[in-house]
């Protein structure tokens, strides 16, 4: 069960013990974290699970796959090298300790 | 007592022993009834991906099911919103320059990467402070708006409240002259119209009072354009560097996007309030006892009401889709309407559920690159209006039958006589 860090914009942390397997959107919203909404379900196709991932994990974590996620990231605010939709996290044990900051608002 | 709103008898068994090959769910009639359940019904269960080949726009595709709805609108590739494809519409008349109808191309018409540089020049409008400074304002105007209703009379709550809030929204967002404001409403409405449908008399009249539209408009621009840049759609639009080449034809097209998209959705969304607020008493109740069930009512009323019945895509090139062939060129109609009653993904999809788990998980504001831009917006106004309802009235009655949109796009009302109850 990796531990995962989601950070608001206003800095507030929220540590979920997250299960191996699922995405990162849906540890978040399962645990009710504030600031990722998921509302297409983990398809990529809304853009409301936007995270920038600490860059410290992004070599093992990937950057955004071409196709629907960078296409959706396009549009998003603020994107960077470390945008990622948490819905195409899959996560794994390797992950324990993952840091993940939230935009201010995730349209 | 919670009822589900049951669809004209004759059409439940006309829906259940029609030829297949004869439904036609664009028919703008079933719209005027509110008969379409029973024909989405049946086209979910027996023809998800099912050709109707004779209707007033000729042939088209209807998806009716959720999961493969979700699968068209993220497959861009495939199926084309642009412009030179066809449209994102299912009559072509509405933004195309065929029969009487004249060009109005704009983002949601158009693949990347032109789709991506004209929608991000509009987009911040969207962006967090914008919307921290609207929420105020929306509240406000809110609040003075139900100060002035009567209790206890009728009244028309499409002209009262759900035209006035969305219109002065509009103006806001465009920066628009207030006291002109009415004229909002008036090219809104005539955009995703055609003759006979009691709004205008020829494609000629059409023709004129969009090209009004365009002259008011483009004597803002150039008064924004000398001006330094502010936060509203018309400033961003004079001083955006990608949009600065835009022809009349472009400029217009924009504009009715602009119009439309940020007025009758939110519009619909407000009039299904109503709807909701009568036919489901109890859960108004529950979410009038608990208020922190707007976090799942407002999304819930837009499922409910699905203020946009469909979009449409072109296919650009042969596609076998759940085994059926489709072909290029041809219309592929998503019923958004239909998706968001898709009762093997939503449980009880036909009752209003102030509660519901999973509310976020709908349709109404599509999926993929085309995916609403306003969305945020239009739920806090949704918001703001529902605390207003639950703070103000114990019962919100509709006193008689709504009249309703003639269209299958705009799945909204035009009257919906109302008493409000203290």
């Amino acid at each position: 069960m990796p531990k995962i860090t989601y950070i608001t914009s206003s800095g507030v942390e929220h540590v979920v013990d997250a299960d191996s397997g699922i995405s990162a959107m849906q540890a978040a919203v399962s645990h009710r974290v504030p600031g990722i909404d998921g509302d297409c379900g983990g398809v990529a196709a809304c853009g409301t699970c936007h995270v920038w991932v600490d860059p410290s994990w992004l070599d093992r974590v990937g950057p955004a796959r071409p196709g629907i996620e960078s296409e959706m990231l396009a549009l998003t605010d603020g994107r960077t090298p470390c945008s990622r939709l948490a819905c195409q996290i899959e996560l794994a044990d390797a992950h324990d300790g993952l840091l993940l900051q939230m935009p201010t608002d995730q349209h | 007592m919670n009822a589900a709103v049951k669809p004209p008898q004759n059409h439940v068994e006309r829906a259940r022993t029609m030829p297949l090959a004869d439904i036609d769910v664009s028919d703008i009639t079933l719209y005027q009834q509110d008969a379409l359940a029973p024909y989405f019904e049946r086209l979910r269960r027996e023809a998800p991906v099912h050709w109707c080949k004779n209707s007033l726009y000729g042939g088209y595709w209807s998806i009716t099911r959720y999961h493969d709805i979700v699968a068209i609108d993220t497959n861009h590739k495939q199926f084309s919103s642009d412009h030179t494809n066809g449209s994102f519409v299912l009559d072509d008349t509405t933004l195309n320059a065929v029969e009487g109808g004249i060009a109005m191309p704009n983002f949601l018409g158009m693949d990347p990467p032109t789709h991506d540089d004209h929608r991000m020049a509009v987009s911040p409008i969207m962006a967090p402070a914008n919307l921290l400074r609207f929420e105020s304002l929306i509240r406000s105007r809110t609040k003075d708006l139900f100060d002035s209703l009567p209790l206890g009379q009728t009244f028309n709550w499409v002209e009262q409240v759900s035209i006035p809030l969305t219109t002065m929204m509009l103006a806001t967002l465009l920066d628009f002259p207030f006291e002109d404001r009415a004229r909002l409403t008036r090219w809104s409405d005539i955009v995703t119209t055609r003759p006979g449908y009691g709004l205008v008399d020829s494609w000629e009249q059409r023709t004129a009072e969009l090209m009004d539209c365009l002259g008011y408009f483009q004597t803002l621009r150039e008064q924004r354009q000398k001006l330094p840049p502010k936060a509203d759609l018309i400033s961003m639009l004079a001083h955006s560097p990608a949009m600065q080449g835009m022809t009349p034809t472009d400029f217009l097209g924009m504009l009715v996007l602009l119009i439309v998209g940020g007025n009758d959705t939110t519009r619909s969304s407000m009039s299904g309030s109503a709807m909701a607020a009568h036919l489901y008493p109890d859960e108004f109740a529950k979410a009038k006892a608990d208020p922190a069930l707007l976090a799942s009512l407002v999304p819930e009323v837009i499922r409910w009401q699905t203020p946009i019945a469909h979009m449409r895509r072109t296919a650009i090139e042969d596609v076998e889709f759940r085994g059926q062939q489709i072909k290029k060129g041809d219309k592929v109609v998503m019923w958004y309407l239909s998706g968001n009653r898709d009762e093997t993904v939503i449980e009880r999809p036909d009752d209003f559920i102030a509660d519901r788990a999973n509310a976020r998980r709908h349709l109404s504001f599509g999926f993929g690159i085309h995916r609403c831009l306003g969305n945020r917006l239009a739920e806090m106004q949704i918001k703001v209006l529902w605390e207003e309802m639950l703070g103000r009235y114990s019962k919100i009655e509709v006193v008689d039958a709504p009249l309703r949109v003639p269209s299958n796009l705009i799945h909204g009302y035009l009257d919906i006589q109302t008493r409000l109850h203290a």
